[in-house]
Parts: structure tokens; sequence; C-alpha cells
């Protein structure tokens, strides 16, 4: 297996540390005047999501986890694995609920994700940036001026609840961004 | 690295704002009487420094180094007679590349005759308060810092104690292997970042990290190195030194530097029996100080990183 040195080290890297496969977040070179060199490196864990901090030696090296990231489609959930399927070569692949995690209240049906495989099984996934949701439950909606105001919260197709202008109704949809979950704007039909 | 980044990555505007401060230490340095010379950047000799490499390059089929600084030149000719000088321009430096690291950089180094390192200490802080505009100015010893952070003496504590102290601060993929380790740990990782706002200079720090500055014993009776180090917001800025004039010791710091460099497998360059020469010719008694310009840069347009200060960073080189 590959390995690589500090000095390679990258956002995005996926590497093996403590027998957990990470991903490279954030990587930092630091030399006291004098001193010795070290790397301060920020990790995922990617069977955890927890982000880890070591510091290196400069020029040590780990080993590169066998990992790779797979755009595909997501097809359903039968209450105990969600299907996912490679479009090109309509492979499927089923990832657990421990891997799909926080990521589920996201999933609509057909939206193109990204699947982290792990030794050729789902480690993770990650949904589209931006993602357009029916609003299923949220109070009435209030008129007048839409410009500025408050929010209130509520509820998407996925199960996923968001922050939205108070003048949005129930059955409206909307865009959402899932890196921060916050409301873009009102979809418009396509 | 991508072919098509033929566009610097620096603004036009940082580019004025870098050709400016260049401008501001002339005129600092011209005004005090202080010559600016230049020494050769490619160099027969490297340097023995336990943790610096150098860039070798061949030179009509014999190696050559590109110089980390400017030191073994300026130290010539100071014994030379050519009184207070400085050197502002590029050194290189093998494998250091980071937000705060280009392997090519700028630096100021300047010498000042029959001044001590405290003397220089404050000139220091008097130039980056004026390309700074920062009038507030801390000078703590090495071991004052220790004590105000961790409660710890980095002169008399124990291997056993500051081992400790690393494993309950830090999180290491490694051991570490000796006290030096472990006191650049604590600094880079712990106390860098506590220093605060405002200039932090920083003296007499432990004999082993002496490099080129005379050793004294302090108040206390504690042999340390007359060696200070300038930060900016927990920034490593400049690194200065009441300068060793003694040939035979120098020689034998380079003998054991070439120890220690045997000992972790690294290159044994040969040193630069040409500074042993100088020395003892007789150098005058000297405080000299090196300031990296990037940072400073980087310092007084806020920039975060070293690529938004330098047009062509190592990735476009």
């Amino acid at each position: 297996m590959a390995s690589y040195s500090t000095n390679e080290f990258k956002g995005g890297l996926k590497v093996m540390l403590d027998g957990d496969p990470c991903s490279i977040v954030e990587n930092e070179f630091v030399k006291p005047g004098k001193g010795q060199a070290f790397n301060r490196v920020k990790l995922r864990n990617l069977k955890t999501g927890r982000v880890w901090e070591r510091t290196f030696r400069s020029g040590e090296s780990l080993e590169a986890a066998d990992v790779m990231d797979r755009d595909m489609e997501y097809l359903y959930n039968d209450g105990e694995f969600f299907h996912f399927m490679e479009p090109e070569t309509f492979e499927q692949h089923q990832a657990s609920s421990d891997a799909v995690g926080d990521t589920a209240k996201w999933l609509k049906e057909q939206d193109l994700c990204t699947v982290t495989l792990y030794n050729g099984a789902p480690l993770a996934v990650t949904p589209p940036n931006h993602v357009i949701l029916e609003i299923t439950d949220t109070d009435p909606g209030v008129r007048g001026d839409t410009a500025q105001g408050g929010t209130k919260p509520a509820t998407l197709a996925t199960g996923a609840v968001v922050k939205v202008p108070l003048f949005l109704e129930i059955g409206e949809t909307i865009k959402v961004d899932t890196r921060t979950g916050e409301y873009l704007g009102r979809a418009r039909e396509e | 690295m991508t072919a098509n980044h033929w566009h610097p990555s620096a603004t036009g505007a940082a580019l004025r704002q870098r050709a400016a401060l260049l401008a501001k230490i002339r005129h600092f340095f011209s005004q005090r009487q202080v010559l600016e010379v230049e020494v050769p950047v490619l160099s027969h000799r490297a340097t023995s420094d336990p943790h610096i490499e150098s860039i070798p390059a061949e030179y009509c089929g014999n190696t050559s180094y590109l110089t980390t600084s400017p030191e073994f030149g300026l130290k010539r000719l100071l014994a030379a007679g050519i009184g207070d000088c400085y050197y502002l321009g590029k050194a290189f430096r093998q494998g250091e590349c980071g937000r705060r690291h280009n392997p090519e950089f700028t630096l100021l180094e300047w010498y000042r005759c029959g001044w001590d390192d405290r003397r220089l200490m404050l000139e220091v802080a008097e130039l980056l308060g004026l390309v700074l505009g920062i009038s507030q100015v801390q000078s703590l010893s090495y071991r004052a810092l220790f004590l105000r952070e961790l409660q710890l003496d980095p002169h008399s504590a124990s291997d056993k104690e500051l081992t400790a102290c690393v494993g309950r601060t830090i999180a290491l993929s490694f051991t570490p292997g000796d006290r030096a380790e472990c006191l650049d740990l604590l600094m880079s990782h712990y106390l860098e970042p506590a220093m605060g706002e405002g200039i932090t200079l920083l003296y007499d720090f432990p004999a082993h990290q002496a490099a080129l500055a005379k050793v004294v014993a302090d108040e206390q009776g504690t042999p340390v190195a007359r060696r200070f180090e300038a930060y900016v917001g927990g920034v490593e800025l400049a690194n200065g030194y009441w300068e060793l004039t003694d040939s035979a010791e120098q020689l034998q710091r380079f003998q054991a530097d070439l120890q220690y460099r045997r000992s972790h497998s690294r290159p044994t360059p040969p040193f630069d029996e040409r500074l042993l020469l100088a020395l003892q010719a007789g150098m005058p008694e000297c405080a000299g100080v090196a300031l990296g310009v990037d940072r400073l840069m980087m310092l007084a347009g806020g920039y975060g990183s070293i690529e938004e200060v330098i047009a062509f960073p190592i990735a476009r080189a």
C-alpha cells in the first residue's frame, strides 16, 4: 500500500490513522526559529466523523487509505439500508444507517450524492450541496412585509427542519444548502 | 502544481505594498548609517545548523549550496572592517513550505558593532513598531514565559516533567526524543499562541539552543544563550544573537552540529572554514538579527498566507 509523507499532506487526502480511514482537513507546517519542524494536522475520521488533531514530525509518513469517492444516485431506503446506484454501470450499493448518518435528512430519491467507498463498501455519504425539497409542515404563512422579518421552523419532505421566512406555506418547494442547513430561496419551476 | 498558473498569487496592491515596505526598511537603515551590502546566495559551503537544510545547486560539476541566510558572508565583511551593515534579499531552505513558509524567501539581516542582544532587541522593536504601527511591546525571558504559561522552569525541569507537560497539552503521533524537542513542541503549539497581540521580545534561550550566540550565565547563574526572538501576535518574525566571536568555540559548535547530523542520519555538508578564518582574524563584538520580510508583509497587510505576499511562491515558481 502507498504511503504519504507529511510534505504531501493536503486537504482531501485519505490516510489511515490508528486503524481508521481519515481525510486530511488541514495541514500546517510549523517550525520554531532554530528548532525542529512539525506538521500540525487536522484529520476527519471517516468512520465516526470526528475531527482529530495530531502533530507529526516533518517527514513522517502515513499509509494511504483504500478510500474512493463516487457519484451515485440515491434510490430508496428499505427500512434498514439506503440503496445507491452508479449511474454509468448501474451497479448498486447498500449503505447502512451508520454510514449515512445525519445525511439521511437530505436524501431525496434520484439526487446525485457522493458515496465514499472504503475497501469497496460505503463508508460515508455526502449529499449534494444544494437540495430542492417540499415543505410538509410549518405554521401558516404571514402576508405583508416579506423583505425583512423573522423566520419560523419548517419540516421538509425528507424530515429535515430548517428556518424559513414567515411567508412560506406548506406545499411550497425551497432550495437549501445542506452544508449549513440554510434556506436559500424558493425553488423555481424547472 | 498546475501548469496553467502563470499569473502571480499576490495581488497588484500587495506587490505595491511590498515595494513600499522594502523602501521603508532601506530608509530606516540609511537614516541610521547602516550600510546595505550584498553577499553571495550561491556558496561552496552549507549551513551546519541541525534543523535547517540547504538546497544544493550544481556549479561547474561541483556541489554548491543556496545559502540559508547571509550570516557567514556578513560576518566576513564585519571581520574585514565594513562596520554596521545589512542585507535585504533572498535566502533558501529545503523542505520549508506552508502557510508561513516558502523555500525561497526574503530575509533582512543586520549587524550592529559594539552592541549586545539587549540593545539590538530594542532596535528590532522600533523597526516593527514603525512598519506595523504597534507601540505595545513586552519583553520577557524564555524562562519567564514558561513560568507564566506553564508553571514550568525550562532550564531546571526534569526530562520527565517536560515530557509529561507535552503529553498533557499536545496530541502527538510520536514520542518526544529529547528535551530540545519537548521545548520546541511547547513553544510552537502552546506558548506562541499564548503570547497575545503586540510585540513580544523573548530572550535568554536554553544554552543548547545557542546556535551562534554567546552563552553567558544569567542572574540566577544558569548558562543561557544570549539570543532573542521577536514575535508579533504569536508569529515569529526575527531571531537575533549577541554574536559568538571566538573561533575555537565556533569550530566546536560546527563539529557538534555535524555530530548531531550524523547521529540523526541527516546530510553533513562541509562547514564554512572561511568563517573560522574571519573569526580568527578578529570579528568585532557585535549583535546581529535576521527578520523574515514576507511574514512582516503578511502582518503589515493583514494577509493570512505567504502566497498572498509573494508574486510567485514555489508552486508557481
